[in-house]
């Protein structure tokens, strides 16, 4: 199910104004990938264009190639809401739709995407709600709107919501940093358990989070504010965290700055 | 908001000294700040005076009328104040003001709402500003312009789609027209519509870019047209806002006075085509027949104000309050 | 099972069978052809109707060829789409036409004669006269109106923001919306009674009165918007510094929020300038000039508007003069609009939204 993703030559801007620039890498299919780096370094933006959602921004505009097994995101005639359909997303704020009650929550990429039975409906959120690990704290409250959960159940009902559709890669722009610290855990439990699954990459401040979660690492930085941000290196996390390539990785890591 | 609650009392730990405090808590010791207050405060009381006063002035006024109408003055179809004892009743009215509203609703929440989301969603961006501001604009363009425009422009325009409806849609017996000048209640309900549209739209659009941006990304995140995001996040939570938006509008039309009476024949009767002229509303009815009335006709045509002051009080107040059931509502959520 | 289903049900490709970018026009394009053939041939007089049946034939069209290549979820987007343009397309047609229609028209008469000249002399259905009378009685009545309104209302609004709380900020809270929703013709039957209580004649400043408390509402509420934008730590610091709560108001809060506060007043004055049936309960309409608003009838541009319209019956001469009129006084309107509009944003703070 899972899918490669292919980064070459990167470029996003927003207007005039440069985000990132040239950005490759490789993403390997089940694996949970972090993206770390200082506070407008860019990784957002990058995490964005691997849905075509860095388009919806006003002005958001791409160069370069993002390959999905060999299929080019970009390319000529290729729908973004097909896009967005293969690659999920999560956001830093839990975002439920407020007005529908937990089912609908789940079952609302389903329903955009074709005729289901009832009864399948009903399997498929079931299986999403367990696969977030939420199913045992909502299954009395399935006709509840989803905003009267917690945060961090709100967070993981965004994240069943993601997966229910059966996406090839799961995108997270730092889908703890509302949540606190216990939440956090279940949802790093969570990721764990979905990557065997679906390719994983998440967008984190946290350097701790990204060392307990991810295989590989990878370290955004800018040269001055204003310029455009780039990929520094990417490496197993192991090896970024312990012996990284190169000095600014090291320097950031250690806290020198950022 | 919350700058309300907290402006004299600021909080613990931004204190001033606390001699400045006291004299601050205490409100109004020196003769400046007791002259001020004294001021405002008065201006917020003659305020609830004058609204008291509306009421009951309109309601003395009124009850002198309705003690000599000698016919019903819920259910009389005439309005002869000249005749002695007076004779009039305001069913006439009552009818014809609420299907010129309703008509005029029908036709431009929808159109409003479409545009609204035109000019979140859909527009080109160059395009939306310029737009925006335009039909800000023509919401400050006087009733009394329209109504000119609507006599002398859009009736005659009109004999064609009435001809039209008559022809096709006769037998429903709402449509049917025996061919009089296009000087009835749907003239009056399409001009009050184009009179309401920038109104309700300029409130709609306001309430759709509030939406907050990760509903819609939430939305398209799954894969969501823009029809999709439009239904699942963007409407859902303009609701209370569209409707409020149509209550206000609904407001204004209920109480239109000037381009009624300028693109309606009126007639003291209740018409059952909506094609045919003749029929009145309130407001157009005051305006006409005010040249002509007596002193005991006038406080007729006051009765009948009061009945529309209390019509539109409830409809302002509806919209109120769905208004404030959506603050907490957001509040909820945010 | 349940994943089984889910690809089942959908592409696997990213790609999918999509409409050219100009197809929209293209259907629009046939849609107005047709309908054009379809009105000449039946012999439809009414462009209303030939663009009704365009627009009908541009929904469909769309919709039907959508479906046929890109499926019903695309085809309901595209839909939605169209519906809206034609929404706006729709709408926009009478309100040019308004705006159009005025200009045109309005230009026919209007010189310095028109607004130098009363219609003293000269009947209703003759060419000739102005408005000259009616510019007059409007910048009286309004601007006594707005000398009542305006203080009253921007006090209420310190009080509310500045001062209030408990049940006597909150009734004045709730009437004002209220009040803001009072008919202009209710606001001339309440003066009215009160004239007929007193037995009076009309006059000018009795309708300054019904337009003050159709203006009163308005510039409260604007008044409070822009005085909740001053940020607390403005009137803090002040306070700190031994400064009496009055003084902070007048010499801190007020000048902060100024510009915001001017340009409220200035839609209000723009919206009161323009109600005609307070001014034709209580001030009655006057074709000679007269320059006293408390005493007599005087007139009032759209009163003026409304009587040439209504009175002449049907003579070209009074339509050319109500058009010029109107022009007038959309002028007169739009330029305050506009200036507020430039007041505001020149005079923003900087902490606002």
């Amino acid at each position: 199910m899972a899918k490669r993703i292919d980064v070459s030559g990167l470029t996003a801007y927003y207007g005039t104004h440069k985000a990132i620039e040239d950005i490759s890498m490789t993403v390997e299919p089940r694996s949970v990938t972090a993206f770390i780096g200082p506070s407008g370094c860019g990784k957002s933006t990058f995490l964005r264009t691997l849905n075509r959602m860095h388009e919806v921004t006003p002005g958001g505009r791409v160069e370069g190639k993002v390959l999905l097994d060999d299929e080019d995101l970009y390319g000529t005639g290729v729908d973004p809401v097909s896009v967005r359909r293969e690659v999920g997303m999560v956001f830093q704020r839990p975002n439920p739709f407020p007005t529908m009650s937990i089912f609908d929550n789940v079952a609302a990429g389903l329903r955009l995407n074709g005729n289901y039975k009832k009864s399948e409906l009903n399997d498929i959120v079931e299986k999403s709600l367990k696969g977030a690990n939420l199913w045992n704290e909502v299954k009395d409250r399935l006709n509840k709107p989803g905003s009267g959960l917690s945060g961090g159940q709100q967070q993981r009902l965004c994240i069943a919501r993601a997966i229910a559709v059966e996406p090839k890669v799961l995108l997270m722009d730092e889908p703890c940093s509302a949540l606190d610290p216990i939440s956090t855990l279940a949802i790093e439990d969570l990721i764990g358990e979905l990557k065997e699954r679906f390719t994983i990459v998440i967008v984190t401040h946290n350097m701790q989070q990204a060392a307990r979660v991810s295989d590989r690492t990878a370290f955004f930085n800018l040269a001055a504010v204003g310029q455009p941000g780039r990929l520094i290196e990417i490496d197993d996390t192991e090896r970024i965290f312990s012996n990284p390539s190169v000095q600014a990785t090291e320097d950031y890591i250690s806290g020198r700055f950022g | 908001m919350d700058t309300t609650k907290t402006t004299d009392a600021p909080p613990p730990t931004s204190q001033p000294p606390a001699n400045v405090q006291k004299r601050v808590n205490r409100g109004a010791t020196r003769p400046g700040d007791r002259v001020f207050l004294g001021l405002s405060r008065g201006s917020g009381i003659l305020l609830l005076v004058i609204m008291a006063a509306i009421a009951v002035f309109l309601t003395y006024r009124a009850s002198l009328a309705i003690s000599k109408d000698h016919g019903n003055f819920l259910t009389t179809f005439e309005w002869n104040t000249n005749l002695v004892p007076p004779s009039f009743g305001i069913a006439v009215l009552a009818f014809g003001t609420v299907v010129s509203s309703v008509i005029a609703m029908v036709l431009a929440v929808p159109v409003a709402v479409a545009i609204a989301l035109f000019l979140t969603h859909y527009a080109p961006r160059r395009m939306s500003g310029p737009v925006a501001y335009v039909i800000d604009l023509l919401a400050a363009v006087p009733s009394i312009v329209y109504g000119l425009w609507g006599a002398l422009i859009l009736v005659p325009h009109l004999n064609g789609l009435f001809g039209w409806l008559d022809e096709y849609l006769g037998w429903t017996g709402i449509f049917s027209w025996q061919g009089g000048a296009p000087r009835s209640m749907l003239t009056v309900g399409i001009l009050l519509a184009i009179m309401i549209l920038p109104i309700i739209t300029n409130v709609s659009r306001e309430v759709f870019r509030q939406v907050p941006q990760m509903h819609e990304e939430a939305a398209l995140a799954l894969g969501a047209t823009r029809w999709e995001v439009v239904r699942m996040s963007v409407l859902p939570f303009g609701r209370s806002g569209v409707i409020s938006a149509s209550m206000l509008g609904l407001g204004r039309a209920l109480g239109e006075t000037m381009a009624v009476a300028t693109v309606l024949s009126p007639t003291f009767d209740i018409q059952t085509s909506l094609l045919d002229p003749g029929g009145g509303t309130f407001a157009q009815n005051i305006a006409s027949k005010f040249g002509e009335a007596t002193q005991d006709g006038r406080d007729a045509l006051i009765a009948s104000g009061l009945v529309l002051f209390v019509i539109t009080l409830l409809v302002n107040g509806a919209a109120r309050a769905i208004i404030a059931r959506r603050k907490e509502y957001s509040g909820a959520n945010a | 099972m349940s994943t089984a289903a889910v690809t089942d049900k959908r592409g696997s490709s990213l790609r999918s069978a999509s409409l050219p970018k100009w197809s929209p026009w293209a259907i629009a394009g046939g849609s107005i052809v047709v309908a054009i053939g379809i009105g000449a041939g039946a012999g439809l007089t009414s462009h209303i109707q030939w663009g009704l049946i365009a627009a009908l034939l541009f929904v469909l069209g769309t919709y039907v060829i959508a479906s046929a290549v890109e499926g019903r979820r695309q085809a309901k987007d595209r839909i939605a789409t169209s519906l809206v343009w034609v929404a706006f397309l729709l709408a926009v047609v009478p309100l040019v036409s308004l705006i159009w229609t005025t200009v045109k028209r309005g230009v026919k008469v209007l010189d310095p004669y028109f607004l130098t000249h009363s219609m003293g002399v000269v009947a209703d259905s003759e060419p000739g006269g102005g408005i000259y009378h009616a510019i007059i009685g409007s910048l009286e009545q309004v601007g006594l109106a707005t000398l009542i309104g305006a203080p009253v209302g921007v006090l209420t609004a310190i009080y509310l923001v500045e001062y209030g709380r408990g049940g006597l900020a909150r009734a004045v809270t709730f009437f004002v919306d209220v009040m803001t929703g009072i008919p202009s013709i209710v606001a001339g039957l309440f003066i009215l009674s009160l004239m007929l209580m007193a037995d009076m004649q009309p006059f000018g400043f009795a309708g300054s009165l019904a337009l003050a408390i159709l203006m009163m509402p308005v510039v409260v509420r604007s008044t409070e918007e822009m005085l909740k934008l001053v940020p607390n730590e403005l009137r803090e610091a002040s306070l700190a510094l031994g400064v009496p709560k009055w003084r902070t108001i007048l010499k801190v809060v007020l000048p902060t929020s100024i510009g915001g506060i001017t340009t409220g007043i200035m839609l209000a004055i723009a919206r009161i300038a323009g109600e005609t049936a307070p001014v034709l309960l209580l001030v009655w309409g006057n074709s000679f000039i007269n320059n006293n608003p408390f005493s007599g009838a005087q007139q009032a541009l759209p009163l003026y508007i409304y009587q040439q319209y209504s009175q002449s019956s049907g003579s070209t001469a009074a339509y050319d003069r109500a058009w010029a009129a109107s022009l007038t006084l959309i002028a007169f309107v739009m330029i305050l609009n506009l200036a507020a509009r430039g007041i505001a944003r020149w005079k923003a703070p900087k902490t606002g939204r």
